[in-house]
């Protein structure tokens, strides 16, 4: 098995402070793993630095989105594949897109249900919406990894279940940081539960219950 | 026009102002007539590497006369503006600082000319009069945008001059002073400014020596306004100021003085309209109809015309220039090295007065629009440049954002797109003083016809032209407000 990243008894810190402590992982190209554990415990971070050290051009869904308000939703989607593009097709896309190019980017988005939006500023939808938007972009982006942080954190529990199912058909490698339990065990093969700056739990997702994770949430 | 966004009242407006700057582009006059102009800037060039601190006689007075102007003259506008800002919410206040802000330091300089002649009152009153104006709107603002909670807490018998001093003034104290440093530095360049229309400060001698030819003297000149300037920060000191206002009134020729006669001549013949004071028979009424009558179709709307035209395009010049010059300093483009030259090549840039850019291009290029509206755009382009430059340093990407052009076009501009135009158009009235003031220097705008006015003596034509320069900067300024309320929006920079 290939694999898509290694992290030997590393300390990781965050603005000069010490977040995460003695973390060794080593997760294989095609795994789909589910970070766990309570907010503050240290998952942005150690997602952070899995992006960071990856070899492949993997997509990102930060926790802040990273969307550009002002441009269109055609636009951030589009953003997936900026580095592809030659400076002048992007510049000509920004004034006039291309009828190809929005297709493309508009068949992404009806998979995620939001195909009305395609020429709506950013910054005039709801966070859902937005949520949406900036997974219109990794699913555009042509990498086969997604590293993300609480992807679904903003939209209903159907709506999640949709948007990971199309996330699990388009990328074979997922890392994803997400505090509902239920769709942490569904959507992974794999958990990893991360409590005070280590790594708590390590462990085949099959057969977990949500109860099973009730040790990361308590505090010592 | 992108089909992908829907057409927002921004981008239209922004279309039209682009559109209508097009139009007067086409019919502007732009050409460079000087045969060589570029043995020209080599020759300034050789001037800039070899600058010669000895050459101009007065060097040391014309520096202290610079000072003393800029000194004495925002004082006395940060004192009486103050004064108004207190009493801003009266309509007559507010009408009448617009007014006498609309009219440029240089008009009132021309005008004070005639009646206290070299004195230096002429100086000062030619920077304190706009000032004040201007100093009384943003301290109003400062004001009214102050936290107004602590006023509710106070028990109800306390008098408005109480209220006033200990919860309205501390919170907008620090404020006023930050203001009054900048105001400072531009008095300094008006102060500079004033000298090509005669008084004793850096212009004058900047002019004769441009003129000459020595440019070696000329970049002597510049680099001690530039020392002054970016060293403002380290002599300037609340304690030290009394010392400077004495020293510069000290400095300052006041024996030159003014006759009274003069004064009252003035006032009341020379600005009457001519057809009311001559001595002719037949009808007043009629003479003077046809007087305004031909002031305004050959001079005031070709004036205006062309006013409103460069205008225009500087305006959007500056805009395409500042999508040029942010990046120079901005850390999400440029490395720290980098940044150092960006930083330096603003910092000279806006510190440079429009008028001496413009004077310098001309001598260059020879007369046509293309001077001042480089002119413009390069120097209000590097105010807002700087102003967006710094605000990208606290913008967070995300960390697999695109790099290079890619980053610049598709994460930077759409972020800053709102702000640019916001500073745009509140430059708008800016550009607009500075324009009709060029025309001193040859180019067909107002100020052209009213320096004709005044080297012909023909002072009642100066002051009509005078008042239409001030409306259109009022209209202008009103249109500009209305444009800002209505698109929300605004000048002070905020993450969208």
């Amino acid at each position: 098995m290939t694999e898509f990243i290694t992290l030997n008894d590393e300390t990781i810190g965050y603005l000069g402070k010490v977040v995460l402590q003695g973390i060794s992982l080593k997760i294989n190209v095609g795994e789909r793993v589910a970070l766990v554990g309570e907010s503050g415990a240290g998952k942005s971070t150690l997602l952070r630095t899995i992006y960071e050290r990856q070899n492949a051009e993997s997509a990102l869904i930060p926790q802040d989105l990273g969307l550009v308000h002002a441009l269109s939703v055609f636009h951030n989607v589009y953003m997936g594949r900026l580095h592809l593009r030659s400076v002048w097709r992007n510049l000509r896309n920004l004034l006039r897109p291309a009828t190809a190019e929005l297709k493309a980017v508009r068949d992404v988005l009806t998979r995620l249900r939001l195909e009305d939006e395609l020429r709506s500023l950013v910054g005039e939808l709801s966070g859902g919406q937005q949520q949406r938007t900036a997974v219109g972009r990794a699913l555009y982006h042509p990498g086969d990894a997604l590293i993300a942080d609480e992807p679904v954190s903003a939209v209903d529990e159907h709506q999640a279940h949709d948007i990971l199912r199309h996330i699990q058909e388009s990328k074979d490698t997922t890392i994803l940081a997400m505090h509902d339990r239920a769709l942490a065990i569904r959507y992974s093969d794999r958990l990893i539960g991360v409590k005070d700056g280590r790594i708590a739990l390590d462990e085949p997702a099959a057969g977990m219950q949500p109860s099973d994770l009730d040790d990361l949430y308590q505090t010592a | 026009m992108s089909d992908v966004q829907k057409q927002s009242p921004l981008h239209r407006t922004a279309f039209s102002f682009l559109a209508i700057a097009v139009v007067c582009a086409i019919f502007a006059d732009i050409e460079i007539t000087t045969v060589n102009p570029w043995t020209e800037l080599g020759r300034m060039a050789l001037g800039i590497v070899t600058p010669d601190f000895l050459a101009t006689d007065d060097f040391g007075m014309a520096m202290l006369y610079t000072l003393s102007f800029a000194l004495l003259g925002v004082t006395f506008g940060n004192i009486i503006g103050f004064g108004l800002a207190l009493v801003f919410f009266s309509r007559t206040v507010r009408i009448g600082c617009a007014f006498i802000r609309a009219i440029h330091e240089l008009f009132w300089a021309l005008l004070f000319l005639q009646i206290f002649g070299l004195s230096p009152l002429t100086g000062i009153l030619a920077i304190g009069i706009p000032y004040a104006g201007i100093i009384a709107k943003v301290y109003a603002e400062i004001l009214e945008e102050g936290d107004q909670a602590p006023l509710l807490t106070l028990p109800n018998s306390v008098s408005r001059a109480s209220a006033f001093v200990f919860v309205q003034l501390p919170g907008a104290w620090a404020h006023f002073k930050t203001y009054s440093m900048y105001r400072l530095e531009c008095g300094l360049r008006s102060s500079a400014v004033l000298g090509f229309v005669g008084l004793p400060t850096l212009g004058f001698h900047l002019e004769s020596a441009f003129s000459q030819g020595n440019y070696s003297e000329a970049a002597a000149l510049l680099f001690a306004f530039f020392a002054v300037i970016a060293t403002m920060r380290l002599w300037m000191h609340k304690r030290m100021l009394p010392v400077y206002l004495i020293g510069a009134a000290a400095a300052l020729p006041w024996g030159l003085t003014f006759t009274w006669d003069n004064i009252v001549r003035f006032l009341t013949r020379d600005i009457v309209p001519y057809p009311l004071r001559a001595e002719g028979d037949g009808d007043t009424m009629a003479a003077l109809g046809d007087w305004l009558h031909l002031l305004l179709v050959d001079q005031a709307l070709p004036g205006t015309i062309a006013t409103i035209q460069l205008t225009m395009v500087a305006l959007i010049a500056t805009g395409l220039l500042t999508m040029v010059m942010f990046p120079l300093i901005s850390p999400l483009l440029l490395r720290a090295k980098a940044r150092m030259l960006g930083h330096l090549t603003l910092v000279v840039i806006r510190s440079t007065p429009e008028y001496i850019l413009a004077f310098v291009l001309l001598q260059l290029w020879g007369p046509s629009m293309l001077p001042a509206i480089i002119a413009l755009a390069l120097h209000n382009g590097a105010i807002i440049g700087h102003l967006i430059g710094r605000f990208t340093e606290t913008m967070n990407l995300r960390i697999d954002a695109a790099r290079g052009i890619n980053l610049y076009l598709y994460e930077i501009v759409p972020r800053i797109y709102r702000s640019i135009l916001a500073l745009l158009f509140y430059r708008w009235e800016v550009i607009l003083r500075e324009t009709a003031i060029l025309g001193i220097l040859g180019i067909a705008t107002l100020g052209y016809y009213i320096d004709s006015a005044f080297a012909e003596l023909r002072f009642d034509r100066a002051l009509i032209l005078i008042l239409v320069t001030a409306l259109l900067n009022i209209c202008v300024d009103a249109i500009s407000r209305s444009i800002r309320a209505k698109l929300r929006l605004q000048t002070s920079l905020e993450h969208t």
